[in-house]
């Protein structure tokens, strides 16, 4: 099979969605995405990230608006097999009588007869997908014997060997360690080259510069989409995430005694960063997970719990 | 060992005997495989719920003299799928529904079965007949459940995902909707086809029963489709001989078997018997 048949583009057309309680979580949405990009999906909780990827996946119907997939209609798009999404949290049975590696060739049902019967390059996608999240070691192992983060990497490594075009992700980041957090960027950013569509959600605002080259920000509506560069400005995040966001100032005169004016800013929406100066944490931003922070250096200037990340 | 022999070859020497280990072997097989979707999917009541629900639709079904048969079936399908309705359309959980409406169908068959008295024995639609079984009704339940274990064997990759996982499921473009109904459908046919053997209230038996002993034994789909299989069609063959010399009802001796099956699974597992852990606990 070639490998690109399609031109993965995403369209999400003036959508409003209303659940059955009469909420209305988005309205009046529209953004396109074209190939070879990766977009971030920024917004506070409650802001309807996760409701806009079960738009865009047909799990609940917009009452206003449409969504196309590569030039075609949610379902339509969806039995071509070439969007993986993988949600926020899954909702299966973790007792299930299934291993790693068997959850992982799900994603591989879509390239198979309909006897499903997993052909050689199905096992190496499987084994390959399981390598580069690097689960090789617990290929074998009942899917409810693994730790939170494992479990995540896992159905991140299911959406990998389904080699979907268009690929959503649902904060595939919490609870997932800076290492492996590391290792799936420079996945995305591999597959971004080969000319895949991403959309990630995440709170994880100090690393989308360094990998997202689209960033779409949302509160109940598009407050505004389009490259990283342009979009993913201070004034920007502050309307985005209003007074909920920590925002952490160190001015001039407190860093350096010279006359050098430029101050430092955090911003960070849930997870605390750890600001350090010198040797000194600063009181108003206590590290959350200080465990994943590099020890300071002597002359460290700053650093933030994810800027390892860059 | 010629004393053995003659053991097992004497029951076969009656007809009803050899019509009633045939039958007994093809429920249990069927019901097997089906167990292991029914405990996985957490569908143990809906069995219950649809077994209870063919009572009216046998009873209908003799008045308007169609065949019993598919008076069940429709029984059973119809409680089903109303349970899928209301549920999707009130804040209820699905076992409340399942319950009021299984239990008012069966109700609403135990009336009119009153009123009509048929000749069919009420004994015989609770409790199968399986020892009055005819060619014809093993033609029957061949039938079905050839065609139910053909299409479960063939896509039971697909209802497994299903089962395991709806979004993805759904999100890789397969018909969700269908694959319910369709498990649907083939769950009432299992309990048409089996109700001749062991009837309405004990067929819920053989369709947990052998899907959870394999379930507490392995950890792995396709091994617990071959030990609910080997384990039920063992269990009937073992209740058929071990009835006739006991001289007790068939269908209820091949229930308790599976229940001793199921307790010894229960103690002795590898991983998760009772037993075993306090062994491992001791030694360790
Ligand atoms: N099934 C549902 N029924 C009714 N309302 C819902 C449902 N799911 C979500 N909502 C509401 O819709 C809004 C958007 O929810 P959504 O899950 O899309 O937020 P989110 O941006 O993904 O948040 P988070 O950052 O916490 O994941 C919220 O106000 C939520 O309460
Ligand atoms: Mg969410």
């Amino acid at each position: 099979m070639a490998k690109f048949i399609y031109n993965p583009s995403l369209e999400v057309n003036d959508i409003t969605v209303t659940y059955n309680n009469g909420h209305t979580a988005i309205y009046d949405a529209s953004f396109s995405l074209s190939a070879g990009t990766i977009c971030a999906l920024v917004g506070v909780n409650g802001s309807g990230k996760s409701t806009l990827f079960k738009s865009i996946m047909g799990f609940v119907k917009p009452v206003k608006g449409s969504v196309t997939l590569s030039g075609m209609p949610v379902l339509t798009a969806l039995k071509q097999n070439i969007v993986s999404y993988v949600p926020q949290a899954e909702d299966v049975d973790w007792n299930f009588p299934v291993l790693v590696e068997d959850v992982v060739m799900m994603g591989r049902f879509g390239h198979m007869n309909f006897m499903r019967i997993p052909k050689k390059k199905d096992k190496l996608a499987v084994r390959d997908a399981l390598e580069k999240v690097g689960m090789t070691e617990y290929s074998r192992r009942q899917i409810g014997e693994l730790s939170g983060g494992q479990k995540k990497r896992v159905f991140l490594a299911r959406s990998i060997a389904q080699e979907g075009q268009i690929i959503l992700l649902d904060e595939p980041f919490t609870g997932v360690d800076v290492q492996t957090e590391l290792a799936i960027m420079k996945l995305l950013k591999q597959m971004r080259d080969e000319g895949r569509l991403m959309l990630v959600a995440t709170h994880n605002l100090g690393s989308i510069p360094d990998f997202c080259d689209h960033t779409v920000m949302l509160n109940r509506t598009i407050l505004d989409a389009g490259k990283t560069a342009d979009v993913f400005t201070p004034e920007n995040l502050e309307k985005t995430f209003g007074g909920v966001l920590r925002h952490f100032t160190l001015g001039g005169d407190e860093l350096h005694d010279d006359d050098d004016t430029r101050s430092v800013r955090v911003i960070t929406d849930d997870e605390r960063p750890l600001v350090l100066y010198g040797n000194k944490t600063q009181k108003s931003a206590a590290a959350k997970k200080s465990s994943t922070a590099n020890k300071p250096d002597a002359d460290a200037k700053i650093t933030t719990s994810k800027a390892e990340a860059k | 060992m010629a004393e053995l022999f003659e053991y097992l070859t004497e029951p076969m020497q009656y007809a009803f005997m050899q019509r009633a280990l045939l039958m007994a072997i093809l429920v249990g097989l069927v019901c097997a495989v089906f167990s292991c979707f029914l405990v996985l999917k957490g569908w143990s009541l809906m069995g219950d719920a649809v077994s209870h629900a063919v009572l009216p639709g046998i009873v209908i079904a003799y008045i308007l003299a169609i065949p019993l048969s598919i008076g069940a079936f429709i029984g059973g399908l119809f409680c089903a799928v109303a349970t899928g309705y209301v549920k999707d359309n009130s804040r209820l959980k699905e076992d409340a529904i399942m319950g009021i409406i299984f239990s008012g169908m069966f109700a609403l068959g135990l009336v009119i079965y009153l009123k009509v008295q048929p000749e069919i024995h009420l004994d015989h639609i609770l409790f199968g007949n399986i020892l009055g079984v005819q060619a014809a009704d093993l033609w029957e339940t061949g039938i079905i459940c050839a065609a139910t274990l053909g299409l479960i064997v063939v896509r039971r990759h697909d209802l497994l995902l299903y089962c395991f996982d709806q979004a993805y499921a759904r999100a890789i473009g397969l018909p969700v909707k269908l694959i319910h109904y369709a498990l649907l459908v083939a769950l009432s046919l299992t309990i048409v086809a089996s109700l001749k053997a062991v009837g309405v209230i004990l067929v819920i038996a053989m369709l947990i029963a052998p899907g959870a002993i394999a379930y507490l034994l392995t950890n792995r789909f396709s091994h617990m489709l071959l030990i609910s299989s080997v384990v039920a069609v063992g269990s009937s063959v073992a209740g058929v001989f071990v009835s006739f010399y006991l001289d007790a009802d068939t269908g209820a001796t091949i229930i308790l078997i599976q229940t001793f099956i199921f307790i010894l699974a229960f103690l002795f597992a590898p991983t998760s018997g009772i037993l075993r852990k306090k062994i491992v606990s001791q030694n360790s």
